[in-house]
């Protein structure tokens, strides 16, 4: 008996070194590529970079804010980056068509028809959400086409319309995208942490099964995670539009990755049932950091995809190691 | 006398908590066949896996044939000649009865190429030394489960067995089927082969077996030669004497009926059950697995569809479609497995306790902690919950105190009607008792409960009246003072008595 | 026991019925909406099919496995652009210079090997972390997208050699190359996958991983040689493709992925893994290619395609389900 509480004692204190490790170890590397980073290049930490980065990441934030809701339950969202082309594509042309008051709340409503039709699929009729996911990406993407006719979409009288003020204005020396993602994070953070609503989602992502025992509608809430993960990605469509005021129908392209890191990086597991908006924020601008980090030593945006690779596998590794305590897979 | 065919001695095997076999020592001879008895529990699926080579013992020695043995995984048993025959099916449904015969030892030509002549033909004559009806190229999915338990039994026959272990065989198989089975077992007796046959069917142990082993509580409790013993015997051996009775049940003053059942019937789960259960009375439910106890508990929570027959609660009619239905009209369960179905593992023991009314315990439109933590402390104490705080995660709690956790968040939503699903599976004596002393103080303030246990002390220290089933039918139910353990058992194991007392 | 048959049946012989209601659908619909004079079933259109099918048909043939495995391969697109920016470029290292058109051969080797390498490098990770196929060949599909762009950039890899594309274009008795490649890679991968060892293991592996690991099958090695062989096929593919088009560009490929999984799904293999078929997915991929002809041939556009094939991945994914219920006795969780 004794022989085998020595055992114990041993496993349980590698698992928890391993925990440990997984905990944090993105945040060391994070720290060894911020020094990195600012020894190859003294810009970088300087409050105009700084902010440049936080402001170009409030798009790709945003959409990351609304996907976290989703990973929590235990689900995927691998359409949202044509989701956003679509967001951006429609209010750009309604934009012209019927005036940008009514262009955006219309949107948003298109957008969220999206989600909620994916929200559907996945909560009520259960179908895996990799595979609805990726047939919407391709679906929406195909959607973007057809209504765009294929041509790039560009508002007319760039210079006197105040939508441009989402995209590109300041308050208080603030960009305001960067005030809009910020405030998003805020309202949806305390949402998720302090509402009813929010438990319900970390329930259903730790045990569903449990969840369902415990009467918790499990059908409605992963719908929902769904049709706020539509409402964000809907906001990341008007910053970006409101930015560029004329857009090519694939800038959404391949964004679900990054969201997909981001909220990765952020600690959030894969499994579901942990994670927070706040922890998904830092994985943003972890991501956003590396990002320009690379553009500022030289290395072109592609050598980004190579770092986020290795990332996502050693982050999810860590956090799988974790759960099993032990490093490498038992399989033979 | 000849030397056993395989033969165990004083095997330990221990696990985070529990002691699971306690210095077993065990033999079969060649051509026997060996029953092995004792309750859920009791030991006997341990072990067989360490017989088997899923498990490692943490003392004893495994002799083959009086050499000593390491049974250092599934294979390397089966190479020894030790062959387990797993209640739950491991086929490819994919594949053709052949291939899931040879699984993993697929007869190969050159390139890699399965040789089908060789493999069609040792099958073949497996199959026929089976007497099955059915063609090694037949695709196993298709099989009935009683086939493709054939199926099962043949890959251990690949080999030379010294030894084969029947793990509850006859769960699923018709009367018809049994005997074919029994036509296997004999067979293979007259071969030489030990056979091992695990089971709670008295009927069954009685026709086939030549010896009874009793399993309790991990430790061995003795043998019988069944040509010498009779039920009556071996069920005293496997309750032994030491039934603590000085929980005698003190009646309450029953109330109205909370719960009345009439003609509930689920496909082939469970039929025509019908029972009430009033304010103040605890309903014990006792049975094998499969009996359908648990599922008569999921249907009345709504998570499966009754087919036929209905449900009052209070004297009304209710439709309880869904367990948001059921906790509306004040049904809650404690399921059976707390940690797949009771608990989020990942959650503190505030926020497991809170859950089914989460969206009622709020300020505004936040979730109000100070209500929660109030909820929680009021079944710390009432429960005696030993944990330093709230924070703690469920699941780093100990088994009893994780069960307290599930009952207390039932509790708080005051059901009318409690059914609780194995109140202490996997629990250690003290907390045991604790948890069935709350259950008749919860009775005695006037909540109806369900029991459901398959462990005979517990039923008979909690219930004011015993259910028992059998195959998805109520075959008998007891008061308090006519049940005994032995017609109790008698009743689950499909034996109807002659007289009714 | 009719029942289930009767599912069975439909289930395996859904994706032929689904052909015929295409031709049937496009000739007729072709009659009233089609831009051209000609029918939709001409003879040299349906010769046609054949050859647009081999790039993604081959690569399907290799998903077919690894989803029997119960795993899924997302990085394929990239590979498939990574091998060829390997071909391509290869025919204009200086170390080939003298070779001739011997070079050619080489750089087919270099891209079948790249392709192999690929597919190592996903087998193991997931063999040794533990970490599920889906993240990492999601991760792969990234990082494996960026090497394609590290080589030269945004750039397209071009290199034109006439022998090679008259190699690649050439045909036996009317039949061009790509048909006869998917075809013949189509025999030997149904070859392997009922007839070897290899094969039947892989059916088991998917069903019940622990079964098989019990059984004594090497689940690990298994999966990695399944990683490997759908990275060669990868390769092969793009060989096949590019060693007539000459020219890559580093976003070729991409959510080819999507095209071969809807393909092999459509076919009737089935994402848990455990069951599927190789002629099936063939018919999948004949009955993609045949609704994007067949849309095409009717006027709607690669947007309309799109929208199309992705309802459809939906679709049959539901109808999978459904055919699946266990009926009236589930436990509704």
């Amino acid at each position: 008996m004794s022989e085998l509480t020595i055992l114990q004692d041993s496993a349980d204190r590698r698992k928890a070194i391993v925990a440990l490790f997984a905990r944090n170890g993105i945040l060391i590397a994070f720290a060894v590529f911020m020094i990195g980073f600012t020894l190859a290049n003294e810009r970088f930490l300087s409050l105009d970079n700084v902010l440049g980065v936080v402001r170009s990441s409030a798009i790709l934030g945003c959409i990351a804010l609304g996907v976290t809701f989703v990973v929590i339950s235990g689900n995927l969202d691998l359409s949202v980056g044509s989701m956003m082309s679509f967001s951006t594509i429609v209010v750009l042309d309604l934009h012209d068509k019927i005036g940008p008051a009514l262009a955006i709340p219309v949107m948003f409503a298109m957008t969220m028809a999206l989600g909620a039709l994916i929200g559907f699929l996945v909560g009520y009729l259960k179908l895996n959400s990799l595979i609805v996911t990726l047939g919407m990406l391709s679906a929406i993407h195909g959607l973007t086409l057809t209504y765009s006719g294929g041509k790039n979409m560009d508002i007319a009288d760039k210079e006197g319309t105040w939508f441009s003020v989402f995209g590109q204005g300041t308050v208080f020396g603030l960009p305001v995208p960067v005030i809009i993602f910020v405030t998003l994070a805020l309202i949806l953070g305390v949402f998720l942490a302090r509402t009813a609503f929010g438990r319900k989602v970390y329930a259903v992502g730790g045990n569903g099964v449990a969840a369902t025992f415990s009467g918790i509608p499990r059908a409605r809430v992963v719908f929902l995670t769904y049709v706020i993960s539509s409402f964000c990605v809907a906001m990341a469509g008007l910053l970006q539009a409101s930015r560029s005021l004329g857009s090519q129908n694939t800038v959404g392209q391949g964004l679900e990755l990054d969201v997909l890191a981001a909220v990765i990086l952020g600690g959030a597991s894969l499994l579901g049932g942990s994670g927070t908006v706040f922890k998904t924020v830092i994985g943003v601008l972890i991501l956003g950091f590396i990002t320009n980090g690379l553009l500022l030593v030289g290395l072109q945006f592609y050598v980004q995809y190579v770092v986020t690779w290795v990332i996502i596998i050693l982050a999810v590794w860590l956090d799988v190691a974790a759960k099993r305590g032990r490093l490498w897979s038992p399989i033979a | 006398m000849s030397t056993p065919a395989l033969r165990l001695e004083n095997i330990v095997k221990t696990f985070p908590g529990v002691r699971a076999l306690d210095g077993v020592s065990f033999e079969v001879m060649p051509g026997e066949v060996h029953a092995l008895l004792g309750e859920n529990g009791a030991g006997k699926s341990t072990l067989m896996k360490v017989l088997g080579g899923i498990y490692q013992p943490n003392e004893g020695q495994i002799y083959i044939e009086e050499q000593a043995s390491k049974m250092a995984s599934p294979l390397d048993a089966k190479s020894k000649g030790v062959v387990f025959i797993h209640q739950e099916l491991s086929l490819a449904d994919e594949l053709t009865v052949a291939e899931n015969i040879y699984l993993g030892e697929l007869p190969r030509k050159s390139f890699g190429r399965v040789d089908w002549a060789t493999l069609y033909a040792n099958s073949a004559a497996i199959l026929k030394r089976l007497n099955c009806g059915f063609t090694p190229q037949t695709r196993v999915g298709s099989l009935s489960i009683a086939n493709k338990q054939m199926v099962e039994i043949a890959r251990a026959l690949t080999v030379e067995a010294k030894a084969v272990i029947f793990d509850e065989p006859t769960a699923s198989l018709t009367d018809a089927e049994k005997v074919v089975l029994f036509d296997i077992i004999t067979d293979l007796r007259g071969q030489g082969v030990g056979i091992v046959y695990i089971s709670h069917r008295m009927d069954e142990i009685f026709t086939i077996s030549d010896r009874i082993s009793v399993l309790r509580d991990g430790s061995y409790r003795g043998s019988l030669i069944t040509a010498d013993t009779n039920e009556d015997e071996v069920t005293q051996l496997m309750i032994g004497r030491s039934l603590d009775l000085t929980h005698a049940i003190v009646p309450n003053e029953l109330g109205d009926v909370a719960l009345s059942v009439e003609g509930l019937s689920c496909g082939s789960l469970f039929q025509d059950v019908s029972f009430q259960v009033r304010a103040g009375e605890v309903v014990g439910f006792y049975g094998l697995v499969g009996a359908g106890r648990t599922e008569i508990a999921e249907t009345l929570f709504g998570l499966r569809s009754a087919t036929a027959g209905t449900v009052k609660i209070s004297g009304e009619d209710v439709q309880v479609n869904s367990p948001i239905d059921a906790i509306s009209q004040g049904i809650s369960l404690v399921p059976e497995d707390r940690k797949q179905q009771g608990l989020v593992l990942g959650m503190n023991c505030r926020d497991n306790m809170t859950l089914p009314q989460v969206a009622e315990l709020t300020n505004g439109p936040f979730v109000s902690h100070a209500k929660e933590v109030d909820i929680y402390n009021v079944y710390h104490d009432k429960l005696e919950i030993k944990t330093p705080s709230w924070k703690q995660l469920a699941g780093n709690l100990s088994g009893g105190n994780q069960q307290k956790i599930v009952i207390g968040k039932w509790l708080s939503m005051a059901p009318k009607v409690l059914i609780v699903d194995e109140p202490t599976r996997g629990i250690d004596v003290g907390s045991k008792s604790e948890i069935h002393k709350l259950i008749r103080d919860l009775a005695a303030q006037g909540y109806a409960i369900i029991v459901i246990s398959s462990e005979m002390p517990e039923v008979l220290r909690v219930s004011d009246r015993v259910i028992a089933m059998f195959h998805g039918r109520i075959m008998r139910e007891f008061t308090a003072k006519e049940v005994t353990e032995d017609n109790l058992v008698q009743a689950i194991s499909g034996i109807i008595p002659d007289k009714v007392a | 026991m009719k029942n289930e048959n009767i599912k069975l049946f439909m289930a395996k012989g859904a994706i032929w019925g689904f052909i015929i209601l295409e031709l049937i659908f496009f000739s007729v619909a072709g009659e009233f909406f089609s831009l051209s004079d000609k029918a939709f079933m001409d003879w040299d259109n349906m010769l046609l099919l054949f050859k647009q099918s081999a790039p993604i048909g081959i690569i399907a043939l290799g998903m077919t496995i690894i989803m029997i495995n119960g795993n899924i391969d997302l990085s394929v697109g990239a590979t498939f652009a990574l091998c060829a920016v390997v071909m391509l470029d290869s025919m204009t290292w200086p170390i080939f210079a003298g070779l001739g058109n011997w070079v050619i051969p080489i750089a087919w080797a270099l891209a079948l090997i790249t392709g192999m390498v690929l597919g190592l490098i996903n087998g193991l990770i997931v063999w040794k972390t533990g970490v599920d196929a889906f993240i990492v060949t999601l991760g792969s599909m990234l990082g494996f997208r960026g090497l394609v762009f590290m080589y030269n950039g945004e750039n397209p890899t071009s290199h034109l050699n006439w022998t090679l594309v008259d190699m690649a274009e050439a045909d036996i008795l009317g039949v061009e190359t790509p048909t006869i490649i998917f075809v013949v890679c189509t025999l030997l991968i149904w070859l392997l996958m009922t007839r070897t060892v290899h094969g039947r293991n892989a059916y088991a592996v998917g069903d019940n991983r622990e079964a098989a690991v019990n059984a004594g099958i090497r689940v690990g090695p298994h999966m990695v040689w399944n990683f490997v062989l759908i990275g060669f096929l990868a390769a092969l593919s793009s060989v096949v493709f590019y060693s007539s088009s000459g020219s890559v560009n580093p976003n070729d490929g991409t959510l080819y992925e999507l095209w071969v999984i809807t393909a092999v799904v459509l076919g009737g293999t089935k994402l848990v893994g455990g069951s599927g078929s190789v002629i099936s997915t063939f018919g999948g991929v004949i009955a993609i290619q045949l609704l994007r002809k067949g849309l095409g041939h009717i006027g709607a556009d690669t947007a309309m395609v799109n929208l199309v094939i992705g309802l459809i991945l939906i679709a049959v994914l539901f109808l999978d389900q459904q055919l699946n219920r266990k009926g009236k006795e589930e436990l509704k969780v």
